[in-house]
C-alpha cells in the first residue's frame, strides 16, 4: 500500500508538472495530427486503401508521438535536477521506474484518446470500439515501459533526443507488429479469439518487458 | 609451479596462434567443401552453394549477441572491466556476421525470388538485429566515462536480446498470415554431403568468431593500458619533472 502510495506521488508529480506547462501532451497532440496528415498525403489514403492503412497509420504515429513524450518526459527530470530529488528520496527504486512509467503512459493514453475519433473520422474507419481499446492500453503499456528505460538511458548520452528513438524503435518491434496486427483484425470484424495469438504476443511482452525493467532500472539510475 | 609473466605471454601467444591457425584451416577447408565437395542443388544450382556461409554466420552472429547479453548480466552483477569488454567485443563480430547474412541472404534472394528483399522471417529477424546492434555501437559512442558506457550498455545488451525471441515469433507469424508467394518453393532436398559441409562451415565460422573476439578483447586491453600510460606521462609532465624516453 505504502509502495503504490509512492508510485502514486510520482505520477501526481509529473501530471502537475504537464498541467503547469502542457508542453508534453500538446506536441504530442499536434505531432499525431501532423503525422496523420502527413501519412494521408503520402500514402493518398481513401477508401478501401485507408480502411486497410489505418491500423499501421495509427500505431506508427502513437510511436512516433510516444517517443516525443518519452524523451521530454525524461529530459524534465535531468534538467530540473528533480531525478537527484527522485534518487535521495527513501523510495525503492522500482517505484520510481513504475512512477514514471505509469505517468508516461497516462499521458500517452491521452494522446490516443485524442487520436481514436480523429483516425475514425479521416479514415472513416470504426476504430471506437472496445476490442481496439484493449489492444491500444496492451499495446502502450509494453510501448511506455521499455520506452521509460531507454529514456532514462537515452537522457545520459551526448544526442538525448536523437538517441532515444534509434534505441526504441528496434526493439519495439514485437508491439508494433502485435498491435498493428490485432488492430487490423479487429477491424475487420474478428472475434477476440481469432486475433488471440497477437493479444498473447503483447501480453508476454508487456510481462517480460516490465520484469526486465524492474530488474535493470537499478543499474540505469546509479549515478 | 612459478610461472614467469613472460612465460605466460609466450603461452597465451602460442594458444593465440593455434586458435587462429586452426580457424584459418578450417575456414579453408569449408571453402573447398562448399565449392568442391557439396553437390550442386537440382533447382537453384550453384546459388544455392551460399547458404553454407549464409547459415554459418547467422548462427555465429546470434550466438554473439547471446553472448553479448550473458556478459552484460555478469557485468552487472560483477562490475568487472573483462565483462564488458567481452561484451562489446562479441557485439562488434556478431555485427560483421550479421551484415554478412543479410548481403548473403540478399545475394540469394535475387536469383532464386527474383527480387534482393524479401519479407522472409529469418531474414527480416536479422535485419532487426543488425538495427538494435547498430543502436548498442551508437549507445556505447555517445556515453563519457568507460563505467558508465559500460553500465547502460549492458542493460541495453540484456534488454535487445530479450526481445529477439518475440520479435520472432511476431514476425514469422506476420508473415504465415499474409503468406508470401515468393517463398512458396522453398523446400531443398538434402543430401549427407549438404550436411556435412554445412557442419563444417558452423565449425569453421566459430572458430573465426573466436579468433576475432579474442584479437577484439587484446585490443581494448591494449587501448586501457595506453590510456593508463598517456594520462600518467601527462601527470608526471604537468608536475614539471622531465620524461625519459620509453
Amino acid at each position: 500500500m505504502d509502495y503504490l502510495r509512492k508510485v502514486a506521488a510520482i505520477v501526481k508529480k509529473d501530471i502537475a508538472a504537464e498541467l503547469h506547462t502542457k508542453e508534453m501532451i500538446s506536441a504530442m497532440l499536434v505531432f499525431s495530427a501532423l503525422a496523420s496528415l502527413i501519412f494521408s498525403f503520402a500514402l493518398d489514403l481513401r477508401g478501401e486503401l485507408a480502411e486497410a492503412a489505418a491500423p499501421g497509420v495509427l500505431w506508427a504515429t502513437i510511436a512516433f508521438a510516444g517517443t516525443l513524450g518519452l524523451s521530454r518526459s525524461m529530459a524534465r527530470e535531468e534538467q530540473t535536477g528533480c531525478i537527484d530529488g527522485l534518487l535521495l528520496a527513501p523510495v525503492d527504486r522500482t517505484a520510481i521506474f513504475f512512477g514514471k512509467a505509469a505517468g508516461n503512459l497516462l499521458f500517452m493514453s491521452i494522446v490516443e484518446v485524442a487520436l481514436l475519433p480523429l483516425f475514425s473520422v479521416l479514415f472513416d474507419v470504426g476504430l471506437m470500439e472496445a476490442r481496439i481499446l484493449v489492444v491500444l492500453v496492451l499495446g502502450t503499456v509494453g510501448y511506455a515501459a521499455v520506452g521509460t528505460l531507454l529514456a532514462a538511458i537515452a537522457v545520459n548520452t551526448r544526442a538525448r533526443e536523437v538517441m532515444l528513438p534509434v534505441l526504441l524503435l528496434p526493439l519495439a518491434v514485437p508491439v508494433l507488429i502485435g498491435a498493428v496486427q490485432a488492430t487490423g483484425a479487429f477491424l475487420e470484424g474478428a472475434s477476440l479469439a481469432d486475433a488471440q495469438g497477437w493479444i498473447r504476443i503483447l501480453v508476454v511482452y508487456d510481462l517480460v518487458i516490465v520484469a526486465v525493467s524492474v530488474l535493470t532500472f537499478d543499474y540505469v539510475v546509479e549515478d | 609451479m612459478e610461472e614467469s609473466v613472460r612465460d605466460r605471454r609466450a603461452r597465451r601467444d602460442m594458444a593465440g596462434l593455434l586458435l587462429a591457425g586452426t580457424s584459418g584451416i578450417l575456414v579453408l577447408a569449408a571453402v573447398g567443401m562448399v565449392f568442391l565437395y557439396a553437390p550442386r542443388e537440382l533447382t537453384m544450382g550453384d546459388v544455392q552453394r551460399i547458404f553454407y556461409f549464409h547459415v554459418a554466420s547467422a548462427w555465429v552472429g546470434f550466438f554473439g549477441f547471446f553472448v553479448t547479453f550473458l556478459a552484460g548480466i555478469v557485468y552487472l552483477t560483477r562490475g568487472r572491466r573483462r565483462w564488458d569488454i567481452l561484451g562489446l567485443a562479441s557485439v562488434e563480430v556478431g555485427l560483421t556476421f550479421i551484415i554478412m547474412t543479410v548481403v548473403t541472404g540478399m545475394l540469394w534472394a535475387k536469383p532464386v525470388w527474383g527480387t534482393y528483399w524479401t519479407w522472409e522471417p529469418r531474414l527480416t529477424i536479422s535485419a532487426v538485429q543488425l538495427l538494435i546492434y547498430v543502436a548498442y555501437g551508437m549507445l556505447r559512442g555517445s556515453i563519457e566515462g568507460a563505467e558508465r558506457q559500460a553500465r547502460f550498455a549492458a542493460v541495453y545488451g540484456i534488454v535487445a536480446f530479450v526481445t529477439v525471441p518475440l520479435s520472432w515469433f511476431a514476425i514469422r507469424w506476420w508473415r504465415t498470415i499474409h503468406p508470401d508467394v515468393l517463398t512458396g518453393g522453398e523446400g531443398m532436398a538434402v543430401t549427407p554431403r549438404m550436411v556435412q559441409t554445412l557442419i563444417v562451415s558452423i565449425v569453421a565460422f566459430s572458430g573465426l568468431y573466436a579468433t576475432l573476439l579474442r584479437q577484439r578483447i587484446r585490443l581494448e586491453w591494449s587501448r586501457d593500458r595506453f590510456t593508463r600510460l598517456r594520462s600518467h606521462l601527462e601527470r608526471k609532465q604537468s608536475a614539471g619533472r622531465p620524461i625519459r624516453s620509453a
